[in-house]
């Protein structure tokens, strides 16, 4: 489902005289349908750099980024912008540690809102999404609000049913756990079993051991640029 | 994924005043329902690209080529008058920063809604009224102030019921110049939110000039960063915004104030 | 009736030089070719100051033969001011018959009312026309005026139609009432009442137009569709009287209201005198 090949990644910071700051180097991993790999190493290694590239949302100029779409091969890195929007539309999901949060809008209805999917009825899109924010524990009393009020921890839950209300075969996961408590970090971990069992493929980065050793099927360890 | 053809394409876009190059060079193909920002400083000529997108001004250099309801994509300059301006009543839409441009002042709400609609040969008083308010209602305006002059409307208000008047026709490609310019930071929020969602419902591409970055980020897909005429950059407009090449786009992103 | 009598010397036949009438009949001839559209002219300064006819005036003395009997009426009456001063010109400067009876003219100069006795092949109305441009108040610029006429964009006026439904409830427009002309151009009828609008759809006369101050001529050839702009469900209605006229008792005519003394007493006679007075007059030899 995946396929990293030799990625390296650096960053210029023109407002710094061009100074050049490495992310990444020659990075080459793959994961399975159905298979969870965790990227481990030290803070500033560049994993979450390496799940932004596989999205799109950071530029890869070097190596190879491929995902399958059912029977195409994309690579991320030359695809053209409209490929890799449809490929967000079908195929990769991602979430991060934190909720961008869009004024006025309810937290059920941005559930609702990446629920309806290509297609699906707003009705059958709201009462998943309904579903899912039980499943992460969010108390139904804040679904009709906005989450700018949330707790860090209500905020993240709203993320991350977000992520996981609809089917895509690839799931990256950057610290979805961080804000959240025993009680709720289980619960993604259910999720996560569960999306893994319907064989998707996930790449993710785990701060916290429990759910990182719940999870894992493998390891990868990136190491930071000397 | 279909392999339809562009519905705006951009080709090489140059235009000159005099000596002075407002715009150089500039391409880029947009698709149904994309949402493209076009985002750079004043004297950018981010406004000067949209009125040659929509035909307005002609280009000094180069083309823009809109595939219509026919399928058949027509280069604008061929255009006649009469199609052109029939486009930019039904399949087009222009919200103007100004909402006093964009609107008919001394006419009621409902009436600046529905005229699109009579502009095509609708002739039943009711049904234009009906639609007018459900028009309304999605935008958000208390259907009783369907029979009172915009005059009467605040900026946010006027924005609305510019966007109103211009998807009464489910146009397929609207242009926004700076559409939340000088609005109060929340009537801004209801606009964009509202905008956020029309587009996502009626599948509308749209070309949207601004400043803001936070308003980009919000509303489109794909960004065009512009400075002194030219295309510095473009791109997804998260990977632009979040991962900038150039040293400009780099310099505008952290520019921007956190609250 | 007046009979033919020699003009004033000094003048030209019906005041205007030769050129001037043949500048107006080309213009006139381009407008029945177009019916409904708005032609251009060179409107000259006629002895009576714009507001009081001068494009109708023009028209008139354009066409003006020798062997035409003229009826001039303002307001549906012979006999107003306007009326009697433009039909003094005329017999003064071309010296031609002058007539009050509808049947008998072969030229009708008109303010503001068509007459009730239906016109026939042959005779020409020539309507004075204050703003030549229906359009003029939803669009004040000239140029955009004139693009909407050359590419049918008529939808502002439908605007306007759909603001009075909306403001008192049908459409008040009651004079000056706009129409569509053969299909195509959207015009206005000068400022009579909208009662008199039918009558203009496919009448046997020739129907011309003159806007002295703003210049333009235009007309509506025989037995041409002349449609009044409505919407499906507030169709047009030209709004007959309910009242017979007091003098003459004809129905479904247009009525002016007559103030009898100051007591609010009032009556509600023909607008068209010369109608008026032949059905007394046929009433009386019955």
């Amino acid at each position: 489902m995946i396929r990293i090949e030799n990625v390296s990644k650096a960053f210029t910071m023109h407002l710094r005289g061009g100074a050049r700051i490495a992310a990444l180097e020659h990075v080459t991993l793959a994961v399975k349908a159905g298979e969870c790999v965790v990227l481990r190493g030290p803070s500033g290694a560049g994993k979450s750099s390496l799940l932004k590239m596989l999205y799109g949302a950071y530029r890869c100029e070097a190596g190879r980024l491929i995902v399958r779409d059912r029977t195409d091969y994309v690579d991320v890195a030359t695809a053209s912008t409209r490929r890799i929007l449809a490929l967000r539309r079908t195929v990769l999901a991602y979430v991060s540690q934190f909720l961008r949060v869009i004024p006025r809008v309810a937290a059920l209805d941005i559930v609702a809102e990446a629920a309806r999917g290509e297609g699906a009825w707003a009705e059958d899109a709201r009462r998943r999404a309904e579903a899912m924010l039980e499943r992460v524990n969010l108390p139904a009393r804040l679904w009709p609000l906005p989450p700018a009020t949330f707790s860090g921890g209500e905020q993240q839950r709203v993320n991350i049913a977000r992520g996981f209300v609809d089917w895509r075969p690839i799931l990256l996961l950057d610290e979805p756990t961080a804000s959240l408590d025993a009680v709720n970090r289980a619960a993604v971990v259910d999720l996560i079993r569960d999306k893994k069992r319907s064989g998707a493929a996930i790449l993710g980065v785990f701060h916290d051991e429990d759910v990182r050793d719940a999870v894992a099927d493998r390891f990868v360890d990136v190491a930071p640029v000397a | 994924m279909s392999d339809e053809a562009p519905l705006l394409i951009a080709e090489g876009l140059t235009k000159a005043y005099g000596s002075r190059l407002a715009l150089e060079n500039v391409s880029f193909s947009l698709y149904e329902g994309e949402a493209l920002a076009v985002v750079g400083e004043s004297g950018s000529g981010k406004t000067t690209l949209l009125n040659l997108l929509s035909g307005i001004v002609a280009p000094t250099a180069g083309k823009v080529a809109y595939r219509m309801r026919d399928l058949r994509t027509r280069d604008l300059q061929d255009l006649t008058e009469a199609e052109r301006r029939f486009l930019m009543r039904t399949d087009w839409g222009f919200v103007r920063q100004d909402a006093r441009e964009g609107l008919r002042m001394a006419v009621s709400a409902g009436a600046n809604v529905g005229e699109r609609l009579m502009g095509v040969g609708e002739r039943s008083y009711g049904r234009i009224r009906n639609v007018a308010l459900e028009w309304l209602d999605r935008v958000e305006i208390d259907r009783d102030r369907i029979d009172d002059a915009p005059t009467s409307f605040s900026g946010g208000m006027r924005q609305r019921l510019q966007l109103a008047r211009n998807l009464v026709t489910s146009p397929r490609l609207v242009f926004l110049d700076e559409p939340t310019g000088g609005l109060d930071v929340s009537v801004q929020a209801r606009l964009l939110d509202l905008l956020r969602a029309l587009v996502a419902d009626l599948g509308v591409a749209i070309v949207i000039v601004t400043h803001d970055l936070a308003v980009a980020r919000l509303l489109s897909h794909r960004i065009l960063v512009m400075r002194r005429g030219e295309v510095v950059e473009t791109g997804l407009t998260d990977q632009v915004l979040d991962d900038p090449q150039d040293a400009y786009t780099q310099l505008l992103v952290s520019s921007v104030l956190q609250a | 009736m007046s009979a033919r009598a020699a003009p004033t010397s000094g003048y030209n036949f019906a005041y205007l030089d030769e050129q001037t009438k043949r500048m107006i009949r080309r213009a006139l001839l381009k407008a029945v070719a177009i019916p409904g559209y708005q032609v251009p002219f060179a409107s000259r300064e006629m002895p009576m100051p714009y507001g009081w006819g001068t494009g109708g005036v023009q028209v008139t003395a354009a066409i003006l033969g020798e062997g035409d009997v003229l009826k001039v009426i303002d307001q549906g009456s012979d006999d107003t001011t306007n009326a009697v001063s433009i039909r003094k010109f005329f017999e003064k400067t071309a010296g031609v018959a002058t007539t009050t009876h509808t049947a008998e003219a072969t030229i009708i100069q008109t303010r503001h009312r068509i007459p009730e006795t239906p016109l026939r092949e042959g005779q020409t109305i020539v309507y004075q026309v204050p703003i030549p441009e229906p359009l003029r108040f939803l669009e004040p610029r000239e140029t955009e005026t004139r693009t909407m006429h050359a590419l049918e964009e008529y939808g502002l006026m439908h605007v306007k139609l759909y603001e009075d439904i909306a403001r008192h409830g049908h459409i008040a427009t009651s004079y000056a009432y706009p129409v569509k002309v053969a299909g195509r151009y959207m015009m206005d009828p000068s400022p009579t009442p909208k009662f008199d609008n039918p009558k203009m759809n496919r009448s046997p006369t020739l129907q011309l137009f003159g806007a002295g101050r703003e210049k333009r001529v235009y007309a509506v050839p025989p037995y041409t569709d002349v449609v009044s702009l409505d919407f499906e469900d507030h169709p047009f209605d030209p709004d007959p009287p309910a009242e017979p006229c007091a003098l003459c008792g004809a129905r479904g005519v247009y009525l002016d209201e007559i103030v009898l003394d100051d007591s609010g007493g009032r009556m509600f006679a023909c607008s068209d005198t010369d109608f008026c007075e032949s059905n007394r007059a046929k009433a009386g030899n019955s």
